[in-house]
């Protein structure tokens, strides 16, 4: 870890002019960022700590939907009763994420923007193009059990680690922000996470001295909500697959993946095929997959998880 | 004390002590935090600086160029060290690779720098400052590739020979009516204790104290010494507490070494931890293992032919691990072969992990004995119970000195309810789940170590014993209070235990499952020296007196025991030592194990949802310490089984998920209903004591069990651990 300098603005507007500044980052639960600076992955000369803005509650808009501020724990909103009764898919998906003490301090927003959890990525001794742009990826060839199987690039093969991120996919979600001009935006969660293409170091569509404010969800999307994550232990651990699904009466619905690509995995065309069945679902889903020997599992493990999930949904009907 | 004829009636069979399921004495310290761990001893080291470790970024090769400038530079830095100002180093006894590296890289993360600063921050973003630039060598990293270069390792004491050979193991193998012919993998397993290596380091007048964490202090004590190229008489280790070791602890490593090297650099106390990163690459860790196991027996189920290779690999100079050492004893067979093949790697030094031998290689073993019941139509127990020997089957007039494994096996079966079980593969259902039940043997061996100990009588009656001992978390502190106040007659609360110092008589250490069974018979060899001279003040005659509640007794005399000690304290010290009742008796322990798993339909992952341990290893000096260990170990064998895997990069020579994040273990989720029952043994060929060790018995075929069960749920035969989802999603049965 490098030193670094620490401040805590006044308002939403400060914290984004702050942030602006080079070498400046933002600071929230730190669950990830403060792994990241102790191996120097992260090397911020200036820290901007949130935690004392506003941004901690959660309010019902004009049209049905919720408003979550950035800085909500995981916890928190996975407990909020309205998450549990309308969005059940985010709340199921929150707590199969990390551990209970992580939850306690990781916010929202933090959790849209923390790093991948390839292993390439966290030694610094190896090549890494997210790391240090134009080093090469040494993952490519590599140990890829846990890395993307589509939307990767000659640059970059790792996976975005979010459960919340993909139950956000899945339910429509915006992302608001505040730029260090005053200026406020939207964007939708299919927007928010990039493909890593010869860029794999920039992950969102944000820039630079961009605060998030709130996370907007719309009017709740009726059906049968399920967050299935496969892991190799019970508890605590990334995804090998997860499958963020919504399955009206019929079979129709809504369906995302996690741990198969550099960002929550959802094809809207796919989900025409759903009353079709898991397997023409999850052909269209991972259309152009190419996994390496080591993770191709994923995509049996994908058609798998989901056609019990349809199982399951018609049982329940 | 001598131990060469079978133990008779001693103070330690009364079992009013020893044999209670007694509270650790160590507990309340640990539970608040104050027990004083290796990097916590700021009372004892004020005023120490931080060192933090450089690893090497190359599997193998030559650094071309080291530049310090920068660390030295850096604000708060104190002193940089590298192979070049380390002055002359040595490789310790134990040491395969010079724990500081440079100019010739050996292995990844090896150390090649220690930067020394003012705090632990400064220490650490310096040595981000230290520049080294590496002329890389191609490395031997992948086993299955090296498997046709290795060859028969040298004899030693531990391993005994590479190769042994009884009857005419091919012929009988070709003729047998029936066969099994099978290949297993184990990976490469990192220890992965809580605490990470740490020590700190002070010079007084050219004498180190090092207080540090390790399992042996009298090894670590010898190893810096040669290392150093010092007089061991000029070091003093102290190592009262360590968070887990489970092998990875039993000789010097680097953070003792560097903590040395940067303390005599600053004048200053240094500590220095191994950061978490680095230790699967750094340290040592269990190695891989191909086995093939043949197995030949009549169709009624009698093993004519068994025969069991291992391969591994290891740095040059390093040793294989021991994975056919069981099926030299286990299982009865006229016709035996076992082999073990060494090739040379360029990964980390391997060396022992949790039951080195017998636990990797049980899991293959115990999988082939499934197989092979299977194939006989018997039911697992059954065939293991046909086939059980009570002497040495590779010298048959050698008697085991007990060996209940028979009684083992049926008392897991029927405590387990293993007559429920469905031999056939895939057939009980529970909504969602594939169940299944699976059993295996265990076997570990008892292994004799000389151990000594000191112990101490004062004015007000009470006891203190003092022992270089260590220990890691198992209870040695409990069981040696326990043996001392068994021995003497007085109450857990009068006697004081110091441990873990090397100007104490020196003890077994722990390791091996040794540590128990050893210390306790030096601390009894000790209290008996005691007794006798507390008799002797007392005008007792010392072969009846009798010690009991603080009071010694003779007939109709009796004085308290205090008495003897009021004119100055009386100090007694022995060492048990072994005369060859353990070549003339096999010793060794033995149990079963028994595991339901479910596995998903859909998904393929695997619940256990019960175990059950069947110990029997002699005399159990502490239950409820000893059930602590047995379930820990089954912990264990369901990591082995299902996750613990360190993934090797074979480009670039090293272990990938080198973190707590990416090295699985179990977490308490994936941990059901555990049971242990332990058999009621005494063991007189043992030592005193009449125990044994148990801690390790309790991993030796876990993961075989939790294999076989898998197979019984789903027809799923896996013979490579760990047992992950994607080896076999395919090959599921359907559930819908």
């Amino acid at each position: 870890m490098i030193p670094f300098t620490y401040e805590r603005p006044g308002s939403p507007a400060e914290a984004a002019a702050a942030a602006a500044k080079p070498g400046a980052k933002l600071i929230a639960g730190g669950t990830n960022l403060l792994d990241l600076m102790k191996l120097e992955i992260e090397t911020p000369v200036h820290l901007v700590d949130v935690n004392g803005l506003a941004l901690d509650t959660i309010e019902a808009t004009g049209d049905g939907g919720l408003r979550i501020g950035a800085l909500v724990s995981n916890t928190d909103l996975a407990a909020d009763a309205r998450v549990r009764r309308d969005y059940a898919v985010l709340s199921r998906a929150l707590v199969s994420g990390a551990s209970g003490q992580l939850r306690n301090k990781a916010t929202t927003a933090g959790n849209l923007l923390q790093r991948t959890r390839c292993p390439y990525f966290y030694d610094t001794a190896q090549p890494c193009n997210k790391r240090s742009p134009g080093s090469g990826c040494s993952a490519i060839g590599g140990m890829t059990r846990q890395l993307a199987i589509i939307g990767a690039s000659e640059a970059c093969i790792a996976t975005h680690p979010s459960d919340m991120a993909v139950a956000l996919r899945v339910l429509d979600a915006e992302i608001e922000t505040l730029s260090g001009e005053g200026t406020t935006r939207r964007i939708p969660m299919a927007e928010f996470h990039r493909l890593p293409g010869d860029t794999p170091e920039i992950e969102t569509a944000l820039n630079a001295g961009n605060l998030i404010t709130a996370v907007i969800l719309p009017r709740p999307v009726p059906g049968r909500h399920v967050y299935r994550k496969v892991r190799d232990r019970a508890s605590y651990a990334f995804a090998l697959v997860s499958v963020a699904a919504i399955i009206e009466d019929g079979g129709r619905g809504r369906v995302a993946l996690g741990g198969v690509a550099h960002k929550p995995w959802r094809v809207e065309a796919a989900e025409s095929e759903l009353a079709r069945g898991a397997r023409a679902t999850t052909a269209r889903l991972l259309e152009g997959a190419r996994p390496s020997r080591d993770n191709a599992f994923k995509i049996t493990l994908v058609e798998r998880t989901l056609d019990a999930i349809l199982s399951d949904a018609r049982g329940a009907q | 004390m001598k131990f060469q004829t079978p133990a008779g009636h001693n103070p330690i069979d009364r079992m009013s002590v020893v044999g209670q399921p007694l509270d650790r004495i160590d507990g309340p310290l640990k539970t608040t935090g104050t027990a004083p761990y290796a990097y916590e001893q700021h009372d004892a080291a004020p005023d120490a600086a931080y060192g933090h470790v450089v690893g090497a970024g190359i599997a193998k090769g030559r650094i071309r160029r080291l530049d310090i400038k920068a660390a030295e530079r850096a604000p708060g830095v104190l002193a940089v060290i590298t192979a070049d100002t380390a002055g002359p180093l040595e490789v310790g006894p134990h040491n395969t690779v010079p724990l500081l590296g440079g100019p010739e890289i050996r292995h990844y993360h090896q150390a090649v720098a220690l930067v020394v600063a003012e705090s632990f921050e400064a220490a650490r973003a310096a040595a981000g400052r230290v520049r080294i630039e590496y002329e890389a060598h191609a490395g031997a990293y992948d086993l299955e590739a090296a498997r046709t270069t290795a060859t028969a390792p040298e004899a030693n004491a531990q391993m005994g020979e590479p190769d042994t050979q009884v009857g005419d193991f091919l012929g009988a193998f070709a003729d047998a009516p029936v066969r099994l012919d099978e290949t297993y993998t184990t990976p490469d397993q990192s220890h992965m204790m809580m605490e990470p290596h740490a020590s700190i380091a002070r010079w007084d007048d050219g004498t180190l104290t090092l207080w540090t964490s390790t399992q042996m202090v009298e090894w670590c004590a010898r190893g810096i010494a040669k290392t150093l190229r010092m007089d061991r008489s000029k070091v003093h280790v102290i190592s009262p507490y360590i968070g887990g070791g489970f092998g990875g602890k039993l000789f010097l490593r680097a953070d003792a070494l560097l903590a040395a090297l940067g303390a005599r650099a600053t004048g200053r106390p240094v500590k220095v931890a191994l950061h978490r990163p680095l230790i699967a690459n750094n340290s040592t860790h269990r190695p891989a293992t191909i086995q093939r196991v043949r197995l030949g027996a009549t169709r009624d189920g009698v093993i004519t032919a068994i025969g069991h290779e291992s391969w591994s690999g290891d740095q040059p100079g390093g040793g294989p691990e021991t994975a056919v050492s069981q099926t030299r004893l286990l299982y009865a067979g006229a016709n035996r072969l076992t082999a073990m093949r060494l090739a040379v790697l360029d990964l980390p030094e391997g060396n022992s992990m949790r039951a080195p031998g017998e636990a990797p290689g049980m899991m293959a073993l115990e999988i082939a004995m499934d197989e092979m019941a299977e194939k006989l139509r018997l039911d697992p127990v059954e065939f293991r119970i046909r086939n059980d020997t009570q002497v040495d089957p590779e010298n048959p007039e050698r008697p085991f000195s007990a060996r209940p494994l028979i009684t083992c096996l049926q008392t897991g079966a029927a405590q387990f309810g293993w007559q429920r079980r469905d031999a056939r593969p895939g057939r009980v259902k529970d909504g969602q789940w594939l169940v299944g039940l699976g059993m295996a043997a265990a076997f570990r061996n008892n292994l004799p170590m000389t151990s000594g100990a000191r112990v101490r009588l004062d004015g007000d009656g009470r006891i203190t014993v003092e022992t270089d001992m260590t220990d890691i978390g198992t209870g040695s502190y409990t069981i040696i209070a326990q043996t001392a106040a068994e021995m003497m007659g007085v109450r857990m609360d009068q006697v004081e235990v110091r441990l873990g110092d090397s100007t104490y008589p020196v003890s077994a250490g722990s390791g091996g499952q040794f540590g128990a069974n050893n210390a306790t018979s030096g601390v009894y060899a000790a209290c008996i020296g005691l007794r006798e001279e507390v008799a002797r003040r007392l005008g007792f005659n010392s072969q009846d007196a009798d010690f009991a509640d603080g009071q010694v007794r003779s007939g109709n005399r009796s004085a308290p025991l205090a008495s003897a000690a009021a004119r100055g304290e009386i100090v007694a010290e022995d060492r048990i030592e072994y005369g060859d009742l353990h070549k003339t008796h096999q010793q060794s322990t033995f149990g079963s194990h028994f595991v339901e798993v479910a596995v998903d339909g859909a998904t393929g992952e695997v619940r256990v949802r019960r175990m059950l341990a069947v110990c029997a290893a002699g005399r159990i000096l502490n239950p409820k310490s000893a059930r602590s260990q047995v379930i820990g170990a089954m912990t264990m064998g369901v990591g082995a089984a299902l996750m613990e895997h360190l993934k090797v990069d074979t480009r670039r020579g090293f272990f990938v998920n080198h973190d707590l994040a990416s090295y699985e273990v179990p977490v308490h989720a994936d941990i059901p209903h555990q049971e242990v029952i332990f058999l009621d043994e005494t063991d007189p060929m043992s030592s005193p004591m009449k125990a044994k060790g148990v801690g390790e018995l309790g991993i030796c075929g876990v993961a075989a069990a939790v294999a076989n069960a898998i197979y019984n749920a789903t027809g799923v035969r896996v013979r490579d651990y760990p047992i992950t989802l994607d080896t076999y999603l395919d090959r599921l049965p359907d559930v819908a």
